[in-house]
């Protein structure tokens, strides 16, 4: 093996490492960073199941940064990986809350770290932004997803539905609408051998 | 019951009911430390605060904070790993019967839905830092609400990562000093 699990834990520790210290603003704002070093970098994973990866640590408990963190490991280099990577990505924000809770309580009325952290917000927008330009492109292709995607969109910006009701009437829609497809292409083949 | 197994134990709880995102765990974390009395709502307000100016998901920064406040470093290790933990054996699992069972028709149904489903979650969460990034609270009329140096910062950055490539980590403190330079501008 060239890559031990060893090495391979000990890499997936420092890429998530430097993920949890750079992810403002939750989950999603990381995902350019994993397109940046897991994917391209790395190639440890394909593009297209960045998209997959967010569906399902989105539908399971716990936070996305640090759920996508143990699943990228698990697929990487198993149990080992899983545990650095999770590692990683939670122990920046452990130092810098211990360091905080400790001796800056007053850190929030520092001078300078309010404009800082109003740059932040404006480029996590800007993060969120790629995210959904990139993965849109790779899985919205049809006009059902499309569809889906828009109608997920309305009814939680105007309706404001949760995000796990939405994700459970989308999984539904999505098995009900290949198991029509499934039929349609079954009864068209059926005719074609009627023929 | 010993302070750091119970701050081990409550937080696993908070992991463990959390579906869908860090912010949702507020009221579950308000519930469990305001009646353990480790935090008064004050203070809970203060790490929401604190979490919006540091990196890393709230969940993981209260765990920290409020460990290390009531029990010190052992009380923050704990209250971290119990927080991570349910998630840690769930994901495993997930991950490793996902990979298995990948091509089954169910999953792939299942995830025909799911994809387009997670890429309008994620508009919507853009939507609404961009609405808060974007609009000034207060102000008159919706064009002269409009935050004309966020949007400039917004507009640098979007250059920056897809046409520029430059990396995100260094376009988070590019934007940090953008920030300062603009506002005292």
């Amino acid at each position: 093996m060239s890559d031990s699990i060893l090495k391979k834990s000990m890499r997936l520790f420092w890429v998530f490492f430097r993920i949890g210290a750079f992810t403002f603003g939750g989950g999603y704002a990381m995902i350019p960073f994993i397109e940046r070093e897991i994917v391209d970098k790395n190639h440890w994973i394909e593009s297209e199941d960045v998209v997959d990866i967010f569906a399902i640590v989105q539908s399971v408990p716990g936070v996305i940064a640090v759920n996508s963190a143990t699943f990228v490991g698990y697929r990487i280099a198993g149990f080992a990986g899983a545990f650095f990577a999770t590692l990683g990505v939670v122990l920046p924000s452990f130092i810098i809350l211990s360091v905080i809770a400790l001796f800056l309580y007053d850190f929030k009325n520092y001078p300078y770290i309010r404009e800082a952290m109003y740059g932040i917000k404006a480029a996590v927008v800007a993060l969120m932004c790629s995210a959904v330009y990139k993965l849109g492109k790779k899985s919205i292709k049809d006009t059902f997803s499309w569809a889906i995607c828009i109608l997920a969109f309305v009814s939680m910006v105007i309706f404001g539905s949760g995000a796990i009701p939405v994700l459970v009437v989308a999984g539904i829609v999505g098995l009900g609408f290949t198991a029509w497809q499934g039929s349609k292409a079954a009864a068209a083949g059926k005719k074609e051998d009627d023929r | 019951m010993n302070l750091l197994l119970k701050l081990f134990y409550i937080f696993a709880k908070i992991g463990l009911f959390t579906i869908g995102g860090g912010y949702a765990m507020i009221p579950l974390i308000t519930e469990e430390i305001t009646k353990n009395g480790w935090l008064t709502m004050d203070g809970v307000i203060d790490i929401i605060a604190i979490s919006e100016m540091t990196p890393g998901p709230f969940a993981i920064n209260a765990a920290t904070f409020i460990g290390i406040r009531t029990a010190g470093l052992a009380g923050a290790v704990l209250a971290t790993a119990g927080v991570v933990t349910p998630s840690f054996i769930i994901v495993m699992l997930v991950a490793r019967y996902f990979t298995r069972f990948k091509d089954h028709p169910i999953i792939q149904g299942l995830l025909k839905g799911l994809r387009p489903a997670v890429i309008g979650l994620i508009a919507t969460a853009t939507f609404r830092i961009a609405m808060e990034s974007f609009l000034v609270e207060g102000a008159g009329s919706v064009l002269r609400s409009v935050d004309l140096k966020s949007i400039i910062i917004f507009g640098l950055a979007l250059a920056g990562i897809i046409k520029y490539k430059i990396h995100p980590a260094l376009m988070i403190v590019i934007s940090a000093f953008l920030g300062i330079l603009l506002c005292i501008w």
